[in-house]
């Protein structure tokens, strides 16, 4: 059994990554999926930090992905708030419906 | 054994990641990325991160995967319809992930660390202290300034979700409490004579 270094968890990032992207294209009309795939994105960039941190015998990555969290985790409650007025106001949570910006 | 519980966990991660974004129905969206959130807490187990691991099981999978779950159910919306465009945006979908992929692919297969980059660690991981003591002396220490800082990001965020999401309707009774402080007994209570044997 070969020994698991850094190149495989920066291989599964990647690929983690490559999802979250293309999870954004292919749910392009879908927010809460978009919304989503901001967070898969949010948490292979997170096992990038800690793989580096691991790797490198260096806790700073550690705290800067404990930062990434504490972002992401107000990004989604932002983005959930917004979601939900804006479903309030206009009974749809389409992409496309998204084009007036009144206050 | 470490290598096994390797390609356990990220095989899982990656196949739940696909799940969430090619899941028909949003819930079963939102419980595949809190499987995907489980397996990726295993890595950072197997890394030696422990307190990110059970950060991210308790913020995560404990708070904002069932805010999605809470948003999905809540609003009643026709899902079928916003899976349309799926089909349409499969080749741009497919094209973009192999670009990203393959670029990523190359710089994650072709990297060199410099021989002095161990040396150079600012906080160095050591072998005597737990994995959360060590991020506590650092976080408290030297990088106690971001720390107040993403206590502020938090503070906005609470503060922007409450004040997007509430709303005042007009005929639901409330407390008013300057009203209620501002009652004395001498405008409340009326005193009334009552003769005797004839009632208010």
């Amino acid at each position: 059994m070969m020994t698991i270094g850094l190149t495989h968890y920066l291989v599964v990032a990647a690929i983690l990554f490559t999802l979250g992207i293309a999870g954004i294209i292919l749910n392009r009309k879908n927010i809460i999926i978009i919304l989503m795939s901001v967070e898969l994105i949010l948490l292979s960039v997170n096992l990038n930090f800690v793989a580096f941190s691991a790797e490198l015998g260096d806790l700073t990555g550690q705290v800067f992905a404990l930062f990434v969290l504490t972002v992401a985790a107000a990004e989604a409650a932002i983005g959930l708030a917004i979601l939900v007025t804006f479903y309030r106001n206009r009974g749809s949570i389409a992409v496309d419906d998204i084009n007036s910006m009144k206050g | 054994m470490a290598a096994v519980f390797f390609y356990l966990f990220s095989a899982v991660l990656i196949a739940s990641a696909f799940a969430v974004i090619s899941a028909r129905n949003p819930v079963h969206s939102v419980l595949f990325l809190i499987l995907a959130f489980c397996n990726g807490a295993g890595l950072f187990l197997l890394q030696g991160a422990e307190f990110l691991a059970m950060i991210l099981i308790v913020v995560y999978v404990g708070a904002v995967a069932v805010l999605f779950l809470f948003v999905v159910m809540m609003l009643d919306v026709d899902f079928a319809e916003l899976k349309q465009g799926f089909q349409k945006y499969l080749p741009a979908g497919i094209a973009v992930g192999v670009v990203v992929l393959a670029e990523l692919g190359f710089v994650a297969v072709n990297w060199k660390s410099a021989p002095s980059a161990q040396e150079a660690a600012a906080s160095p991981i050591l072998a005597h202290v737990t994995n959360t003591a060590a991020l506590g002396q650092i976080l408290y220490t030297k990088y106690v300034i971001f720390f107040q800082v993403s206590a502020l990001v938090l503070l906005t965020a609470m503060i922007g979700a409450i004040v997007l999401t509430l709303r005042h309707r007009p005929n639901v009774k409330r407390q008013k409490i300057e009203e209620q402080n501002s009652r004395t007994a001498k405008n409340v209570v009326e005193l009334k004579k009552v003769p005797s044997r004839a009632g208010v």
